[in-house]
């Protein structure tokens, strides 16, 4: 990945092509192998005027291949990795270019606000004023009123996340933050002030999935594995769902990829979870099967999901300090699981027994929800 | 960003509120649905009826906007609410109240307005 943060002179496809060059580095694979590539974008028209994504990033990473551009809001990367992921599997593909990009500074925050809204229902949510904290907002307000819990609860997991990211150079903010900043910050939408938010960013993502025969064939070092790839959906209107104090499509895609892999919810020794708002991880944390619904409110408090933590959760710092350029952010959380897992990031020390980590990326307010499971195999 | 042409359903649901009959799709399960809509995702069902809408709802959810995106930058702060009429819930404004003493539980009523940058309607929410 690039580093995420403000590089608002720098276009999508400049963005991506300097992830691909250090996705091709870090693999010591040929770009003439690459045989499909899968890119996730999701505001490109509003920031860049720009659709049809898909032959561009192959044309920036170097690459002549069939090349699809996917849409699922905040999920675009995260997708493109699942489908590159399948293509591999099913022996149509040996290697595949896989990530996203989005540029997202350029424009103004009311803009940006504004494009980030069409991930909800446009007729019934967005025309009413509903803006992305808004969404979550309302998930937020109503997880308290039933399960209960507080601003300073959510402010932890901000405080968290920072602290992870505090070495970390590819990370927006590499800034320590305490209790008392998050809850005395500007209020974007009660209950979030600026800190419960993840960042407008720019930056983009790549990866290399190979099959095992090519891996062998040519020598690769590749200690890390996709074992587990799920997805799912719900209503993309919050009010078109049964109950909104959790996140089914993300239970449903964790289903899927615990199945997939072989492993449950105990097996997972890191995770990357989609905190786009504090509330997010609290409920990715239960929708994974971490904890029982309504109580993961004080996992960071408690520091079960710190660096030294039980389920050290968000270890790049999040989307809430490592930056979300939304079309990015689900490849870039495998990139930097498999460092954490490979020992090659900043905080992989910490961490040196983990052998089996998971990544939740979510569109929307979780419409859309794509979890893997990568693991160790050298 | 505004056009001119009519979003069937969604239009048709304002026409008929303003008209003083508001309604909701209902499927034989008894799922309900704002309009438009041709299936139950729940169920499959494709027989969808019109129920007339109660006239008072509840707020099952509620945030304060502070930071708008540019169709509403102007009104900002203001209330988003879930409210649930019966079995349908809509999201929307609150109207004629200070923002800040909304709460989960108050009783509602729906209105709609026109958008004074964009020309459509929006569904609003006014204290019972």
């Amino acid at each position: 990945m690039t580093p995420f943060g403000r590089h608002e002179e720098y276009t999508a496809r400049e963005l991506f092509g300097t992830a691909a060059d250090r996705a091709f580095e870090d693999a010591g694979i040929s770009r003439e192998s690459v045989e499909e590539v899968f890119f996730g974008n999701f505001m490109g028209e509003f920031a860049e005027e720009q659709g049809h994504q898909g032959p561009l990033a192959a044309e920036a990473a170097g690459v002549s291949a069939p090349a699809t551009r996917f849409d699922s809001a905040c999920a675009s990367s995260g997708a493109a990795v699942r489908y590159g992921v399948q293509a591999v599997r099913s022996g149509r593909a040996d290697v595949v270019l896989v990530g996203g990009a989005e540029r997202m500074t350029n424009i103004s925050t009311a803009e940006g606000t504004h494009a980030l809204a069409a991930a909800a229902d446009a007729l019934w949510e967005a025309r009413a004023g509903v803006t992305f904290p808004g969404a979550y907002s309302l998930l937020a307000n109503r997880y308290f009123h039933v399960h209960g819990g507080s601003r300073e609860d959510l402010a932890h997991v901000a405080v968290k996340n920072h602290d992870h990211a505090l070495d970390n150079p590819l990370a927006q903010f590499q800034q320590a933050i305490d209790v008392d900043d998050v809850l005395e910050a500007p209020m974007v939408c009660s209950p979030f002030g600026l800190y419960d938010c993840s960042p407008m960013s720019d930056g983009a993502s790549a990866a290399l999935i190979v099959s095992e025969e090519f891996a062998e064939k040519q020598s690769l070092a590749a200690p890390v594995t996709v074992t587990g790839t799920g997805q799912h959906s719900d209503s993309l209107a919050l009010h078109d769902r049964e109950t909104i104090t959790n996140t089914p499509a993300a239970s449903r895609a964790a289903a899927v990829a615990y199945e997939d892999a072989g492993v449950g919810p105990d097996d997972i020794d890191i995770a990357e979870v989609h905190d786009c708002f504090t509330i997010a991880e609290v409920l990715a944390l239960e929708a994974l099967g971490f904890y029982e619904e309504g109580t993961a409110i004080d996992a960071a408090s408690d520091g079960a999901t710190t660096i030294d933590g039980e389920l050290p959760t968000n270890l790049s710092g999040g989307l809430k300090a490592k930056g979300h350029p939304v079309g990015a952010t689900g490849c870039a959380q495998i990139t930097e699981l498999t460092k954490l897992l490979r020992g090659d990031h900043v905080n992989s020390k910490a961490v040196a027994d983990a052998e089996v980590g998971l990544a939740h990326n979510a569109g929307g307010t979780v419409a859309s929800c794509v979890v893997t499971v990568l693991e160790v195999v050298a | 960003m505004s056009d001119d042409a009519r979003d069937s359903g969604f239009d048709d649901f304002f026409d008929a509120l303003t008209e003083g009959n508001p309604y909701y799709l209902e499927s034989p399960s008894g799922n309900a649905y704002l309009p438009p809509r041709s299936v139950d995702p729940e169920t499959g069902e494709t027989e969808l009826s019109r129920e007339p809408l109660p006239e008072t709802g509840e707020v099952i959810t509620q945030t304060v906007t502070y930071v708008a995106g540019p169709r509403f930058e102007d009104n900002a702060p203001f209330a988003v609410v879930i409210a649930e009429f019966g079995q349908l819930r809509i999201t929307g404004q609150m109207r004629d109240v200070d923002p800040e003493s909304v709460e989960i539980g108050d009783e509602v009523e729906l209105g709609v307005e026109e958008s004074e940058t964009s020309g459509e309607r929006v569904p609003v929410f006014y204290p019972a």
